[in-house]
């Protein structure tokens, strides 16, 4: 490639490159796929605060120029619930993983769902825990190995894009770091969607389940998403067994329904002559 | 224009907090602190304010941090259980230097407990209970009009210093009802938004930092990393966390003439003095006034401020007193404190009460004069 730089670059923290990210980790794809949403959804990119846990993708908002809270292992929704709350103007994004949602983050999760709270949340699902070195995760495939399952995993695993769909959001969907077009359209309309929104990206990682799964190089796991995929309006005509160990990609749900922090401002609209006052913490008298 | 009210402790901390210029709560129902949410609950909207009923306390403890980012002086009220439940979010606050004030009104402890019941033991736990060495502050009120000036004086110290406050009630401070004056004009302090966003550094080892909220430009990384003075993660350098973890604490150690408060009643020329803080200070300063009237020389010594712990004042104390007695309701937490500093020169004594009733000023009485020779 020619000495061209990417036109994402200026949103990129360039003091801190390069990333930690291994080589063919699936982030890169999805920080890509992410700017390119946010051009897309045409969003004020000063506007844009960004939250995460603890993990590999919770590590995005500290390369991205803009407002960023790196918080505690899987408690990100509950900060981002109160700094959307506390100054709802901002469009707050929240990068997590598969451990940091649906385990030690997935009561936050659903609540944060079932409140249809203005959050978008970009679930990077590599079906293991990466930073801490390749132990089974809530969405590990049965049957699949990690360092705390050397005989393969015995657990059912979630299905976090219906779980999330099925506890109230108004926009869920799955798709894989295979087709970023579809990755690209689905985080420009969770952006835009005034409402909670979760977007789970199935994402390869060669170093660790990869390297545990018999899939050792990005393109081993790439071709296999690419061998089994399924579109959601597929699922209809294929029987149980055609199903099994498939990734189901598309929409789980995009429908509107009455915001959280809109029926704060309301309630605080009826009992006052205003909306919640933002940055009140400057103000000298009260 | 003044006002003067006839609430319960719970409800004046509430009513402190909006005085204070509290916009944002979060928190999820516990005994004994409940009334200080169903208080807001009521009252923030009409004040411009949010409250958020969270899905438990590690939630709230969250939602609190990320509120204050937001640029809401931020608040949560909560007890035992739950207070354990958000001691990892607070050692992040300690280590963001997040403004925030969490209120714990103790109950009887360990574990479920006496949740009707009052306590004072999570007293270390304030201290010492997230991981890590930071410095905490926290305030203990001993009547309603305390539970009211101290929530107002935990914000202040939260946004003087950028750092959570603990206000370390208890169940008869948070259920007992008394009067209570609201003065017209009260002192807050208020978040200094930094000047210039040109080569700003949030993080900067030089002390107390302004800080900015989210939205105004300032691109801010905050994260629980030990993080330089941009607030980049650089965890794997000795120095950088060496530098870091040390301001955080000296931040509070070098301000602790600013921070401290003590009260202290006939101490000049007392032999006996009797330490106490929360509920406990009523019997202690009875039973003190009634062994006075005997011609005891004793004196009575309240930590306003349990937190960082007095210890010039102890010592100042020890100097005189040949006994110090601690009372409070755990078995032993302040009291070691005292012991630490003072056993070079007073014997220390503790009345440890547990079981969910307040130290009786006869039973204080009884060993002042056990102590005494009398």
């Amino acid at each position: 490639m020619p000495d061209e730089k990417s036109p994402f670059l200026k949103y990129l923290r360039e003091d801190r490159l390069p990333t930690i990210f291994c080589p063919g980790c699936g982030i890169g794809t999805i920080i890509n796929s992410f700017l390119k949403g946010v051009n897309e959804a045409e969003l004020d990119f000063d506007n844009l605060a960004l939250v995460s846990g603890i993990g590999c993708s919770s590590r995005i908002p500290g390369y991205i120029q803009s407002d960023s809270l790196h918080t505690t292992h899987g408690r990100a929704i509950s900060f981002a619930t109160g700094l959307k709350v506390s100054n709802s103007d901002l469009d707050v994004v929240v990068f997590t993983g598969d451990g940091d949602a649906a385990s030690i983050g997935g009561n936050h999760l659903i609540h944060a769902a079932r409140r249809n709270i203005n959050l978008t949340v970009i679930c990077i699902n590599n079906n293991i825990y990466g930073m801490t070195g390749g132990q089974i995760s809530p969405t590990s495939p049965k049957g699949s190995f990690g360092s705390t399952a050397p005989y393969g995993t015995t657990d059912n695993p979630f299905n976090l894009a219906e779980l999330v769909a099925t506890a109230g959001a108004s926009y869920s969907a799955r798709w894989t770091t295979l087709k970023i077009h579809h990755v690209v359209r689905s985080i420009k309309d969770a952006l835009k969607n005034p409402g909670f929104s979760f977007v789970e990206v199935i994402s390869q990682c060669p170093t660790y389940f990869g390297r545990k799964n018999k899939l050792r190089s990005p393109v081993d796991m790439i071709s296999y998403m690419k061998n089994n995929t399924v579109f959601k309006a597929q699922v209809p005509s294929l029987s149980r067994k055609e199903l099994e160990g498939k990734i189901i990609v598309g929409e789980f749900a995009n429908t509107k329904k009455p915001e959280f922090v809109e029926n704060i401002k309301e309630l605080s609209k009826s009992k006052s002559d205003s909306e919640p006052i933002q940055n009140s913490a400057y103000l000298e008298e009260f | 224009m003044v006002k003067e009210l006839f609430i319960q402790g719970n409800e004046a901390c509430a009513e402190g907090a909006l005085k204070a210029g509290c916009r944002f709560f979060a928190g999820y129902p516990i005994t004994p602190s409940t009334e200080v949410a169903e208080t807001l609950a009521i009252k923030l909207p009409a004040y411009k304010g949010s409250f958020v009923q969270m899905e438990d306390e590690i939630g709230a403890a969250g939602a609190i941090i990320g509120g204050s980012w937001g640029g809401s002086k931020s608040m949560t009220a909560t007890s035992g259980p739950g207070f354990s439940l958000m001691q990892e979010n607070i050692g992040y606050a300690f280590m963001s230097e997040t403004p925030i004030v969490i209120v714990d009104v103790q109950r009887g402890s360990p574990s479920t407990g006496q949740p009707t019941m009052v306590g004072q033991g999570d007293m270390m736990q304030a201290r010492w209970g997230s991981h890590g060495d930071y410095e905490p502050i926290a305030l203990s009120p001993s009547s309603v009009q305390e539970f009211f000036d101290f929530t107002v004086e935990a914000f202040n110290l939260a946004e003087k210093f950028r750092t959570p406050v603990f206000v370390m009630a208890d169940e008869i401070v948070g259920h007992m009802r008394e009067k209570i004056i609201i003065p017209d004009k009260i002192d807050i302090v208020p978040r200094k938004m930094p000047e210039s966003q040109k080569d700003f550094l949030p993080f900067k080892n030089n002390g107390i930092n302004p800080m900015p909220s989210f939205g105004e430009g300032f691109d801010i990384h905050v994260t629980g990393l030990t993080h330089d003075e941009r607030g980049y993660p650089d965890a794997n350098n000795p120095k950088t966390h060496d530098t870091l973890v040390r301001r955080l604490s000296s931040k509070i150690l070098d301000n602790k003439k600013d921070i401290v408060s003590t009260q202290k009643d006939f101490c000049e020329e007392a032999d006996i003095v009797v330490v106490s803080y929360g509920a406990p200070f009523r019997s202690a300063l009875n039973a003190v006034n009634i062994a006075r009237d005997d011609g005891l020389k004793v004196g009575s010594f309240k930590l306003n401020t349990p937190w960082p712990f007095p210890e010039a004042e102890i010592r100042e104390i020890s100097k005189n007193a040949s006994h110090i007695i601690v009372v409070e309701m755990n078995l032993g937490q302040i009291y070691w404190e005292v012991e630490r500093v003072a056993c070079s020169n007073s014997k220390t004594h503790l009345i440890g009460k547990i079981g969910g009733e307040i130290p009786k000023p006869n039973e204080i009485l009884a060993e002042i004069k056990k102590v005494g020779g009398n």
